[in-house]
């Protein structure tokens, strides 16, 4: 039942990212690897989708990847299965608000759990990235070290990263100009 | 009954103003909920943020639970989860569909390999931010390469690697105090 393996795998997602949207990405990637459902290049799409339209980027992530596995009631499921947990557990320390956030188990859980969630982010970013930066199956072909990275993807990433850091627009700018340079410079062949 | 509609309606018009997930829906949060709805104050928001970033899950859904659940309850707490969610429901499922049906044409190829570079710099951008906050000493720094290499080199689950670091967080600060 495919309704049921959505909203399971998805609520598994919502009980263990810790730390917003992207922490999603991660468990995304491995659910993709499982069940063959999507390709690492699908999910960077996604994600680049998830960013640039209104609202929680793990629940666009969800709907996203429930439509694309079982069209419109996929979709339901999936989000439904995310936020399940996320209630549920809400729900339960909204009634010992304080104590809960003073426990030191608590606290010394989180202090490591957010490394490692930020550490779990960085790895599903290199998955992006080998896909999209590097291009390692010309380099097996040709055996010539200059084949490993596609310069011009390089160059793009690196002139981002830049004008990210001067200035403070929102990704969807960077997401927009990104797909018009794609256009132009004909980035998928 | 017009208590719940208001949730979620107003929780509707956060999730579709808001823009990039959870820490962008903050400034909107403040707006609609505390100064045009005074729902709760300035520094309840404060705490149920906290709190949304220290609990499993989706921070803007677990605020919006948060915040639904102190005015009407548990269903309170789900109806606002839900108004929340409903935008990108529709909005994403029209941008899916129209994705799937011209995903082979040539120039929405080129775009998105173009805008996946992109996600790449913008995914090292949210780490360098989180790693700021996270990355406090030589344990959590120990913590997250070991986190980075085990997930990029193995397939095991993440779940594993999250309960893994929440059990050497507990073990290595014992019952110690921060």
């Amino acid at each position: 039942m495919i309704y049921l393996k959505l909203f399971y795998e998805f609520a598994k997602i919502g009980l263990f990212s810790v730390g917003g949207g992207l922490a999603t990405l991660p468990f995304l990637k491995s659910l993709g690897t499982d069940t063959g459902w999507f390709t690492p290049a699908d999910l960077a799409n996604m994600l680049a989708v998830s960013e640039s339209t209104p609202g929680a980027i793990g629940v666009n992530m969800a709907t996203y990847v429930g439509f694309r596995v079982a069209s419109i009631p996929g979709a339901v499921c999936a989000t439904l299965g995310l936020i399940t947990p996320c209630v549920a557990v809400i729900l339960i320390v909204a009634h010992m608000l304080k104590r809960f956030q003073q426990n030191r188990f608590v606290k010394n859980a989180f202090y490591a759990l957010r490394p490692a969630s930020t550490g779990l982010i960085a790895s599903a970013g290199m998955g992006v990235a080998a896909i999209a930066i590097l291009t390692l199956d010309k380099f097996s072909q040709t055996g010539n070290l200059l084949d490993v990275v596609d310069w011009r993807a390089l160059v793009l990433a690196a002139a981002l990263f830049f004008a990210m850091r001067k200035i403070k627009w929102h990704p969807v700018v960077f997401i927009g100009i990104s797909a018009v340079i794609g256009v132009l410079f004909h980035f998928g062949s | 009954m017009s208590e719940f509609f208001d949730l979620f309606f107003t929780f509707s018009r956060i999730g579709v103003l808001t823009f990039g997930g959870g820490y962008a829906m903050l400034p909107i949060l403040q707006r609609e909920v505390v100064e045009t709805k005074k729902w709760v104050n300035d520094d309840e928001l404060t705490d149920y943020y906290a709190i949304g970033q220290c609990t499993p899950g989706i921070i803007a859904v677990n605020t919006a639970t948060f915040i639904g659940c102190r005015r009407k309850g548990i269903a309170g707490g789900i109806v606002a989860t839900l108004g929340l969610v409903f935008p990108a429901l529709i909005i994403i499922t029209a941008i899916a569909a129209f994705l799937q049906n011209f995903a082979e044409l040539r120039v929405v190829k080129d775009a998105f390999a173009a805008v996946r570079v992109c996600v790449c710099v913008l995914i090292l951008n949210a780490v360098i931010k989180l790693g700021k906050n996270s990355i406090k000493d030589r344990f959590t720094l120990l913590i997250f390469f070991c986190i980075t290499l085990l997930a990029f080199f193995t397939d095991l689950s993440p779940i594993l690697w999250v309960v893994l670091a929440a059990v050497a967080g507990i073990l290595v600060k014992g019952g110690k105090h921060e």
